[in-house]
């Protein structure tokens, strides 16, 4: 590569200036090259930090809002909407009238596509409506003569031909009929409710003078025929309160009532018997819906505070309704709340035209706004929530385009403990997928965090006394001779692949464990004493043998004799276990202690992790003990301390810090460990110190989860979080130790 | 050294002092200078145990272990018969059977309990059964019986009683000799027609494939002249006329190989007739000599190293898992050697040495720390993700939706294991020049060599070994890494090699398959873990003996360089 010969600046020949020219030349071009490959290198490397940093910052930023006017001085069919709502492309939008007037629009110009007239009769008009959200497209409507109808609309995507001509043709459908499935008449209609699943369709009236009618209506498939037929089952009660709101929970078994005092009522269902009353404040229950998964009520009240409640099973496996969470931001009375129909958010109108996003897991208020448009007189969420559509006085159109892709992140609902929905009581879980859509994702980072330190703790228990009393020993006692094939010998189990201490730990150390259990404690208790004895014994013998094992050969003399004391551990394990407990110490520990034993649990990750450990400790130990000045030791020895004495009192205080940062980088290592946690526990996110249950760590969920998860979702910049907490946390461990470790090299160098 | 000699010391005075009671031995510390021993002692059986423990597993295995025939009384107390080999004996208390519902004869504390391998899983349903000492009632090693290899279904277990062509019985002496012939001749076919499928199908189909997306490009260029689709459309009929043929080949030899088929008995008497072209090796454990079985031995030994696994993973070779795991180290060597040798050359020869450089040096040290894993999540969502999406949207328009680079493969797994290793080469880098002595590099700049020639004529030949051990230190760790992989492109069964014969014959952009990962895979994915154990243990032994030896080379060429620049 390098053509210049030799340059001898005694005998050489005379070169040309030119040559020198090209030397310097290209001295000056290396030296830029390695400085920018150098430079290069180091920040691509840094990069990751930055990487991370940038996938996980947008969970932390603001839900944005932009109010765009769509058109103005609409000409709808009839001044006044009963129902409003828009299709998942936010391109057709669909506008139901209070004389019955069904019209799809464009919603990007604002102009009609197709109308429809609702099988009416004559002279009346419509005055309120009720989407379902379980099933998307039922909508129930009420006529001023308390007559319900409900229609369905769908919305069918046709390509004509090629990507671009994508064609959404909207339809109304009555799937049960044109008639009125419900009637309240002589009252006037204080709120209706539908809810809509694969087995029932249930449609709930109530009227101001208290009355309530729910009528279901059950879709029996006939297997043969696959033709479904209707069968209806009306219920009618007279309530003692006024009744301001209705909604109708997602399985079918409860009605909900809000009243004008700022009660909650849980009815039956089939019965409309009062179940239960939650006081929920002082001011009028305005408005209620379902959040998505008919699980929560939402309660708005004149005062502007939004409740979440939902039943709870009790110790006697009874249903109670409970009051899980209060949401105080808003100032004004609830006018409308819509729940998102794809997450657990929803969003509430006030009377001042203020608007606010929630999410009721993360327990927050995503983003607050007051509405410039004025009062809206209907509002649609599009099923995305990304926007929502403003019929305003006048007949302006809106959309307010949302941006708010990761409502369910906050504080508190990754720290914290949280209330889920199903759940008894609030808890840490994580829990980040599930089959269906409405499922509420859990993504509590706390049992990741505690399992990862579990792992980490029960290995350093283990790794711990062994590494450094190696350590001590190796530097300390050991004869040069000896240590020259110890240390490597040690050293060369931190290149073990950790997928083979995994595996061997998972397949073979588990299934061993759970039927040796015993013997691992025998093992524990036998050997110190087992050791010390036999010390004793070899001190006072004084013989032949004596000669073959030279100072500092100790370790050699103890491998038959450790291997002979285990043989015994295992040997008296049987008998102990007959005397003690019952024959089987971990049927014993399952049945008579109540302890519950998993097969992989964290005895076998801490013995596993703990194996994969030592050698870490143990080298940088080792090293620093070593290295403590030869005089030290000597000076000790030379004023009458013992061996022992003197590594105590001198040798190890003065190495401590070099064993501090050891212990640290092991610790790095064990809690970004991943291999072995994943193979050799459970890896189910439990949050329990027991010793016989297994732990999910943030290593191990992040290389189970995130292949999986969808790019630029929450759960996929959550699993960024749990990497960039292990990169911090091991960053800052390792350079705190590395810090120490020159300190104590400046140290030894002045020693 | 001192304290050697110090605790020799120690020791000789305790001697000295023999008559000194239990407590000033205690007092005098060397208990705890005894435990201390026993840490290394323990540390130093960890790590011989579990090397023998996985040795002995994994080399066992092949060895063609007797078959026992034997009468069994079963706790239904039916008298069946079985035959198979042992795979794992254990003891089991008394008590546990008694809750599991076993009747167990009074008095007895433990029973044996034996893992018998008796093949045949299509007639039973499983490969393995567990069966108590106690319940033997008769037990043989006949010399007749006979272990079938085969493409399916496991092994077979069972006597050789007569051989059938094209459904006609076969009038043979020597029934075992004309049965290996016809296993070889299968054997030869079985050859031919992976080749045919493997080598000429898989390249017409791919150049099929290759058409496709041409004629998608000229979609996405607009082009609409029709003759370069005509001329596309000539190719492809060309290509599907050849391969038409290939297929006629193909169903021709597959019709040859099902020519045969073998006739066997069963322990329970029971005659099976079995297809002879799966049958992959057929041997008689009990009639063999100690040479044979060493000669099998080694040929299960090689068969392993060189053949393609079966039945999801559980049966046959690992040779794919080796091929990924050496391509993917070499192009992750390749990548890593030039920026890791620069960045520590920058860093010791050209940087300014100041506080910053302090903080980089310690920073890239660090980086050696963090988990592997977060690497893995770093390659998934940058490389992957985000450069691999770039790329397809650039370059791979046509193929899309179905993605090229923006899926893990090999290319992204070597990128992601060579920025996990650049820490530990940029260290060695530095370590090995930092240890050439001042006065080299001040002698050569007297003589009026420039920087670059210092470096380049010198320093750099000096501080190879150093560089050496630090790539070497990079290539084990990138051999035993498996959790980053997980994310960024390894697979249990990669259909074909990231390199074959098709243009441009290396494809980084294919999923591969590594020998960590099959470990994982297989030990705790796979369907069938127990007949699949023994190979985890193989292949583990295989990956072991390669790092060790990797780290070994590493220690010695470190030691080596360090008697050889004592003197300077």
């Amino acid at each position: 590569m390098n053509a210049v010969p030799p340059v001898s600046a005694v005998a050489g020949p005379v070169r040309s200036a030119r040559f020198h020219q090209r030397r310097s030349r290209k001295d000056r071009a290396v030296r830029w090259l390695v400085s920018i490959g150098g430079v290069g290198v180091i920040s691509a490397v840094l990069l990751i930090f930055f990487y991370l940093l940038y996938v996980v910052l947008p969970l932390f930023l603001p839900a944005t809002t932009d109010l765009v006017n769509i058109a103005e001085n609409v000409r709808w069919q009839d001044s006044q909407a009963v129902y409003l709502s828009v299709e998942e492309q936010l391109e057709v939008g669909l506008r139901v009238s209070r004389s019955g007037e069904a019209e799809f629009f464009s919603v990007s110009e604002g102009i009609s596509l197709q109308t429809q007239k609702l099988p009416l009769r004559e002279n009346t008009r419509l005055i309120a409506s009720s989407r379902a959200i379980e099933f998307d497209g039922t909508v129930a409507v009420i006529s001023d003569t308390g007559r319900m109808l409900v229609f369905t609309h769908r919305y069918e995507t046709q390509f004509s031909g090629g990507v671009d001509t994508r064609q959404i043709v909207p339809e109304i459908l009555f799937p049960y009929g044109k008639q009125a499935l419900l009637v309240l008449p002589n009252t006037d209609i204080s709120a209706i409710a539908v809810s809509d699943n694969d087995a029932d369709l249930v449609l709930a009236a109530t009227g101001v003078d208290g009355r309530v009618k729910m009528e279901m209506i059950s879709k029996a498939e006939n297997f043969l025929t696959g033709e479904i037929t209707l069968e209806k089952h009306p219920a009618e009660a007279q309530m003692d309160f006024k009744i301001t709101a209705v909604t109708i929970s997602g399985n079918h078994k409860w009605l909900y009532l809000g009243d004008d005092r700022g009660n909650l009522h849980r009815l039956k269902l089939d019965t409309l018997e009062l179940l239960q009353t939650v006081k929920l404040g002082d001011s009028a229950i305005t408005t209620m819906s379902m959040l998505l998964g008919g699980i929560s009520v939402l309660a708005g009240d004149a005062s502007g505070t939004i409740s979440q409640l939902f039943p709870v099973r009790g110790q006697d496996n009874e249903y109670r309704l409970e009051l899980i969470r209060q949401f105080r931001q808003q100032s004004a009375s609830i006018v409308q709340i819509l729940p998102e129909q794809r997450r657990k958010g929803f969003l509430a109108l006030d009377a001042q035209n203020g608007l606010g996003i929630y999410h009721s897991t993360a327990n927050r208020l995503v983003h607050f706004q007051i509405l410039e448009s004025g009062k809206p007189l209907g509002l649609a969420l599009s099923p995305r929530a990304n926007g929502l559509l403003i019929e305003g006085e006048n007949g302006s159109l809106d959309m307010l385009a949302i941006k708010n892709e990761h409502p369910e992140i906050s504080f508190s609902s990754l720290w914290q403990k949280v209330w889920y929905e199903n759940y008894e009581k609030p808890e840490y879980v994580w829990q980040s997928s599930a089959s269906t859509n409405e499922f509420e994702p859990k993504f509590s980072l706390t049992p990741l965090v505690f399992g990862t330190l579990k792992a980490a703790l029960y290995a350093m228990l283990f790794a711990i006394p062994l590494a450094l009393m190696g350590a001590a020993y190796t530097a300390y006692f050991m004869s040069p001779a000896l240590r020259n094939w110890v240390k490597p010998s040690i050293e060369i189990m931190a290149a073990l692949p950790t997928v083979i201490l995994g595996f061997m730990a998972g397949l073979w150390f588990a299934p061993w464990v759970e039927e040796n259990l015993a013997a691992i404690f025998m093992i524990l208790l036998i050997l110190p004493p087992g050791l010390l004895i036999f010390a004793w014994l070899w001190h006072q013998y004084e013989g032949p043998v004596k000669t073959w094992v030279p100072e500092g050969w100790e370790p050699i003399l103890q491998l038959p004799l450790l291997l002979g004391l285990g043989m015994l551990a295992m040997w008296l394990a049987g008998p102990v276990q007959t005397l003690f407990f019952g024959g089987d110490l971990r049927i014993w520990l399952s049945n008579e202690a109540g302890i519950p034993y998993d097969q992989r649990n964290a005895l076998v990750v801490g013995c596993a992790m703990g194996f994969a450990v030592i050698p870490t400790i143990f080298s940088i130990a080792e090293d620093a003990i070593f290295g403590v000045p030869e005089s030290l030791s000597d000076g000790s020895l030379a004023l009458g301390a013992t061996p022992w004495q003197s590594l105590m009192r001198v040798v190890l205080p003065t190495a401590s810090p070099g064993i501090f940062s050891g212990l640290m980088i092991g610790l790095g290592r064990a809690v970004g460990e991943t291999m072995i946690v994943l193979m050799a526990t459970g890896n189910t996110p439990i949050m329990d110190w027991n010793l016989f249950e297994g732990m999910r760590t943030l290593a191990a969920n992040i290389a189970v989860e995130m292949p999986e998860s969808e790019v630029g979702g929450s759960h996929y910049r959550i699993l960024f979080v749990a990497a960039l907490v292990l990169f911090l946390f091991t960053f800052v461990v390792n350079t705190g130790a590395e810090l120490i470790r020159q300190r104590l090299r400046d140290k030894y160098s002045s020693l | 050294m001192a304290g050697t000699m110090t605790g020799g010391n120690g020791v000789s005075q305790n001697r000295s002092d023999k008559k000194d009671s239990l407590g000033a031995w205690v007092k005098s510390g060397a208990p705890w200078v005894w435990l201390n021993a026993a840490a290394v002692s323990v540390s130093l059986l960890l790590v011989i145990g579990l090397i023998t423990l996985i040795a002995a597993r994994g080399m066992g295995h092949f060895w063609p272990t007797a078959v026992y025939e034997l009468v069994y009384q079963d706790q239904q107390g039916q008298r069946i018969h079985l035959a198979g080999q042992i795979s794992q004996i254990e003891k089991v208390s008394a008590k546990r059977l008694l809750e599991s519902g076993i009747p167990v004869a009074e008095g007895v504390e433990t029973v044996k309990r034996i893992l018998l391998k008796i093949g045949n899983r299509e007639l039973g349903g499983e490969d393995f059964r567990w069966i108590l000492e106690p319940g033997i009632l008769q037990q043989t090693r006949p010399l007749s019986i006979a272990v079938l290899e085969r493409e399916e279904w496991g092994t077979f277990i069972g006597r050789v009683i007569g051989l059938k062509q094209e459904g006609q019985l076969l009038e043979s002496r020597d029934v075992w000799g004309d049965f290996q012939l016809r296993i070889e001749r299968a054997a030869d076919l079985r050859v031919q027609i992976k080749k045919l499928e493997k080598g000429d199908i898989a390249a017409v189909n791919y150049r099929i494939e290759k058409l496709r997306l041409r004629e998608r490009r000229l979609q996405l260029d607009g082009v609409n002249e029709t003759a370069p689709y005509e001329e596309l459309n000539k190719r492809r009929e060309e290509l599907q006329a050849q391969y038409q043929h290939l297929e006629d080949q193909l169903t021709e030899l597959s019709k040859t190989i099902r020519r045969d088929s073998v006739i066997m008995q069963t322990s329970d008497r029971e005659e099976v007739e079995l297809p002879l072209y799966s049958v992959i090796d057929a041997w008689q454990p009990n009639s063999m000599s100690g040479l044979e079985r060493m000669k099998h031995y080694f040929q299960k030994v090689w068969a392993f190293v060189t053949e393609d696994p079966r039945e999801a993973n559980t049966e046959g070779g690992i040779y794919p898992a080796i091929f990924g795991t050496v391509l993917m180290v070499l192009l992750m060597t390749v990548v890593v050697t030039p920026f890791g040798v620069i960045a520590g050359v920058y860093l010791k020869e050209y940087a300014r040495q100041g506080l910053l450089t302090r903080i980089i040096r310690i920073a890239v040290n660090n980086l050696a720390g963090v988990p592997s894993i977060v690497y893995g999540g770093f390659g998934l969502g940058f490389f992957v993700y985000t450069l691999g999406g770039s790329i397809d949207q650039l370059f791979f328009e046509e193929a899309l939706p179905s993605p090229t680079f923006g899926t893990g493969g090999l290319f992204w797994a070597s990128i992601t294991m060579a920025l996990l290793t650049l820490p530990v080469v940029i260290v060695s880098t530095e370590e090995g020049l930092a240890r050439i002595p001042r006065s080299i590099r001040e002698g050569s700049l007297a003589l009026g060599a420039t920087q670059w020639e210092t470096l380049w004529r010198t320093i750099i030949p000096m501080a190879s070994p150093g560089i050496m051990t630090g790539l070497i230190l990079a290539v084990a760790r990138a051999a035993g890494e498996v959790a980053p992989l997980m994310l960024v492109g390894v697979v249990k069964l990669a259909p074909s090699l990231p390199l074959d014969g098709n243009f441009p014959y290396f494809h980084p952009e294919r999923k591969f398959m590594h020998l960590g990962f099959h470990i994982y895979d297989v030990g705790f994915q796979s369907p069938n873990v127990e007949a699949a154990r023994p190979l985890v243990y193989a292949t583990a032994l295989l990956l072991i003996i390669v790092i060790l030896l990797l780290n070994m080379v590493a220690i010695h060429i470190r030691n080596n360089l360090r008697e050889k620049y004592r003197g300077l």
